[in-house]
């Protein structure tokens, strides 16, 4: 418990402690009437109300799409499932900056809306809600798939024997089951939505702002610190009321139910209505997720001349056409892999030890930890940014201009996944069994050698990899750390992004492609290590 | 009491794990020790803070160790804005001793914080006169660069117009639906171009224009990076995307860049610069006030408007050298523009007016 506690305490509640503080005093006085002062304005309010409409309307879009999905992928089998299961937790992880891109060129001019019917979504709030479908699909299809693949078929049969229709059958048996799940996914794609940053700003047009995007535009752009600090502390609020709800869903939802393995309730699908709801999940995925990254992967390959690998040869030379970049693009790649495994492997001690003290201990204190190790996931990360930068700035920890700031910031955002993968398992472990090994003469290393890491490898290394996802999709906080000239590849990409040419255009596409493949490889691999409960992502 | 001594293990074992991997990266970057040795007096790095786009050859920077015998490590953090805000914040105990990236819109915030040390660099007299705005000398200026309107050749050559050449031309039924630009609150040239309007049109005067502008169509977009490679049919983004806007407010030197950054370089650059639109920035280094290594920060701002920097500066940041006798690449005085008479504003006006000139452009754009 003292590392996790130490780490979060250090690295996360003392910075952003700071840094709000930092803008709502004024002399050594605090300025608390600032925080009506702010509320009060007409553009605030509008940002509020702005934010929170969109995270329910998106949160509702994606469970309208995604519960088919999460049934399909739970219930079905059909071949190339697990890739495709894969392929739709790709955008989760990748970098809004390019996602933005390709789903521009879905729902723009010239997109396919657009050639179809003539519809063009950029700059409307649809744009939005379909990209925010488009980020959070996988969190549905995880959460609630991941349960319902294993709650047992033949309870909702029982049902149907003793004379229920077929929906009164799910009503009553398989839905109140699948709640607590349901209201978890929705949760956190609220969540998800209502801190977004990059969709927004990139889709939305300068009409729309979620409290994110004016939190970074008052600290980044303004400097405007009093007015980011009552804004961060609504958006504290508000994700803390959505944590402390989630926590109570999880451990309803952790009361036994009767969990089957998931090998045996998927089935070839039967009948017209099965394979019509397969073919409709497969379009939705065709059209809202693998078109997307599509068009990524066509730009990346539209060289001049036809079609060619040649962007993804200039990633090679730090001086394609004309010498400007001080590292070749390629190293870039290194870079991250370096910074992602630094980040996973604090991310796997901070979480996994904060895990076994949740497994081990219980009571309301431990649980409010349990909720309050997910806040990174909901603050903003310029926030922690400039507070690492306040507040580390004293020998020992001097830490602004070191590189291990960059895995320190990613692994708050992979702590996260990590306690929730870990914790079902953990849980799971029979403590007899340990009690047994001691009694016949193990030694407590012994013992957890021969015990509980059998049983929570698997686990322990789904978390890795998707510690690993994250970290090295991870942008926004990146961005603000001064550091060694160590680009990461999200970095990359925004650089290159942001330069005129043809080759720093088409080399960000290549980049982006490669970190989108890296990304679906290492979650490839987690779906064959898949463990019977890992959790909810 | 046995479960949290077997907790104790797992901690040790995954502690080990994970400083092993740490270590392991920590071999991979031989600079992170130039950096620990940076702390002590008399030291032989010298820190440049600056923004995303600062660039230098490795060829300049080791001709600077040569003369100096200083080494020069390069702190990027954000772009020009976020760098220097986080300099403001860590006033007093910075992260460098030099920082470069202020410009003319954010000067007065960088000398009204107290940011920076006075220091008269070595060869000042070669600067040109109207980018030297300090007389205090606590700013150094290093390089200038001119947003302006960009067009597409093509385009115009298709349909046998003739490209706008000034802000009135813009306004124009000619081009209606034509020009995006970025949002002034949140992008630089946004912002550049907003204060050229201002600056040509006046305090006054500049509202009716862009309700001018409004009324003609232009589009704004959030960022550079979606108006140049998703809006402007100019850009290679811009094709691949099918963009439907011949007209975007980028940079001077963004036709150079596009002839540099082709794959089969053209013999013309695809897009031109409408000369009559131009707002001029200045970028300007400063020694940061605290700056452990000050000796070494001073040598760094010398070396900034040495002859030899300069003429680095160009193909690397695409800006145009401060110091009159500095020569620019061929590819800058064959596709580039010169531009007569760009539209400035005093820093202190721009302090002083700023978030009242974009709130009230917001409300007459943006909706």
């Amino acid at each position: 418990m003292a590392v996790p506690v130490a780490f979060f305490a250090l690295f996360f509640a003392y910075p952003v402690a700071a840094i709000v503080g930092r803008g709502l005093k004024a002399d050594g006085v605090w300025q608390f009437g600032r925080v009506g002062e702010v509320l009060a304005r007409p553009d605030i309010r509008d940002v509020l109300w702005f934010t929170g409409w969109q995270a329910l309307a998106s949160t509702a879009l994606t469970l309208l799409i995604a519960l088919p999905g999460a049934y399909v992928f739970a219930r079905l089998d059909f071949p190339g499932k697990q890739l495709l299961r894969a392929v739709v937790t790709v955008p989760f992880v990748l970098p809004t900056v390019v996602v933005g891109t390709a789903f521009l060129a879905l729902l723009g001019r010239g997109g396919f809306l657009d050639e179809l019917w003539g519809i063009r979504l950029d700059t409307t709030v649809w744009a939005i809600l379909l990209a925010h479908v488009f980020f959070n699909y996988a969190v549905v299809v995880r959460t609630v798939g991941g349960l319902w693949s294993q709650l047992d078929p033949r309870q909702e049969e029982a049902a149907r024997v003793l004379g229920a229709g077929r929906f009164a059958a799910w009503r009553r048996v398989t839905l109140p089951a699948l709640a607590p799940a349901v209201a978890a996914a929705a949760l956190m794609v609220f969540l998800f939505t209502f801190t977004s940053f990059g969709v927004v700003q990139i889709l939305g047009g300068p009409g729309y702002s979620t409290l994110e995007v004016e939190i970074y535009r008052q600290t980044a752009q303004l400097l405007a610190l009093p007015t980011a600090a009552v804004l961060t502390l609504v958006q504290f609020a508000a994700v803390g009321a959505i944590l402390a709800v989630h926590a109570w869903t999880v451990r309803r939802r952790e009361t036994a139910l009767k969990l089957v393995d998931p090998e045996r309730t998927a089935r070839r699908p039967r009948g017209a209505g099965q394979w019509a709801l397969l073919a409709g999940v497969l379009l939705t995925v065709l059209l809202l997720i693998l078109l997307p990254l599509g068009v990524l992967v066509e730009r990346s390959l539209d060289a001049p001349g036809g079609h060619g690998l040649d962007f993804y040869r200039a990633l090679g030379s730090a001086d394609a056409g004309g010498g400007t970049f001080l590292v070749a693009p390629l190293e870039a790649i290194w870079n991250s892999v370096q910074y992602a495994l630094v980040a996973t492997a604090i991310a796997l001690v901070v979480g996994g030890l904060a895990a076994a003290a949740l497994t081990r201990r219980a009571g309301r204190l431990v649980r409010g930890f349990d909720a309050l190790l997910m806040l990174p996931l909901g603050v903003s990360a310029v926030t922690v940014g400039f507070g690492f930068l306040i507040t580390l700035d004293e020998p020992p920890l001097d830490l602004r201009t070191s590189w291990i700031l960059v895995p320190l910031a990613q692994a708050l955002v992979g702590v996260p996944f990590v306690v929730r993968t870990m914790l079902p398992v953990l849980r799971a472990v029979d403590g007899r069994l340990r009690e047994a090994a001691a009694v016949l003469g193990a030694s407590p290393l012994r013992a957890w050698r021969e015990v509980d890491l059998p049983l929570v490898r698997r686990a322990l290394l789904v978390a890795a990899g998707f510690a690993f996802a994250v970290s090295l999709g991870e942008f926004g906080a990146t961005v603000f750390i001064a550091r060694p000239d160590r680009p990461t590849l999200p970095v990359a990409v925004a650089r290159m992004l942001g330069r005129a040419g043809e080759l720093n255009y088409g080399q960000a596409m290549a980049l982006s492609t490669i970190l989108m493949v890296v990304c679906a490889l290492s979650l490839l691999l987690l779906e064959r290590i898949r463990t019977d409960r890992s959790g909810e992502f | 009491m046995s479960t949290t001594h077997r907790t104790g293990r797992l901690a040790a074992a995954a502690a080990a794990a994970a400083l092993g991997v740490t270590a392991l990266a920590g071999c991979g970057s031989s600079d992170d020790q130039a950096s620990d040795g940076s702390k002590g007096s008399g030291s032989k790095t010298v820190t440049l803070v600056s923004h995303d786009s600062f660039n230098a050859s490795e060829a300049v920077l080791k001709e600077f160790t040569k003369e100096t015998g200083y080494t020069v490590k390069v702190l990027k953090s954000g772009d020009a804005g976020v760098a220097l805000n986080q300099e403001i914040l860590t006033k007093g105990s910075p992260r460098g001793d030099v920082f470069f990236g202020v410009d003319n819109t954010l000067l007065s915030r960088a000398l009204d914080s107290g940011l920076f040390t006075p220091y008269e660099a070595k060869g000042l007299d070669r600067v040109a006169e109207a980018t030297r705005l300090d007389a205090e000398h606590r700013v150094t200026p290093v390089d200038t660069g001119d947003i302006c309107v960009n067009y597409d050749k093509k385009y115009f050559a298709d349909k046998k117009l003739a490209p706008p050449s000034t802000f009135a031309d813009l306004a124009k039924p000619a081009y209606k639906d034509l020009l995006v630009t970025e949002n002034a609150a949140t992008s630089s040239p946004g912002l550049g171009f907003l204060l050229g309007t201002v600056a040509a049109y006046g305090e006054k005067g500049y509202q009716d224009y862009w309700k001018k502008l409004e009324k003609n169509g232009v589009k704004v977009v959030d960022g550079w990076e979606e108006a140049y490679n998703e809006e402007f049919s100019g850009s290679a983004g811009g094709k691949k995307a099918k963009a439907d806007r011949p007209l975007v407010v980028s940079y001077a030197s963004s036709p150079p860049v596009e002839v540099l950054y082709a794959k089969q370089p053209p013999a013309e650059a695809p897009t031109g610069v409408a000369t009559g639109t131009c707002f001029r920035q200045i970028e300007f280094a400063g020694l940061l006030d605290g700056a452990k290594n000050e000796a070494g920060g001073k040598a760094l701002l010398d070396f900034l408007i040495s002859k030899k920097f300069q003429e680095d500066m160009p193909l690397n940041m695409f800006v145009n050298p401060v110091v009159e006798d500095a020569e620019l690449p061929e590819v800058f005085t064959k596709f580039g523009a010169t531009v007569e008479k760009p539209e400035t504003v005093a820093p202190d006006s721009i302090a002083k007016n700023r978030e009242q000139w974009v709130q009230s452009w917001s409300s007459l754009v943006v909706k």
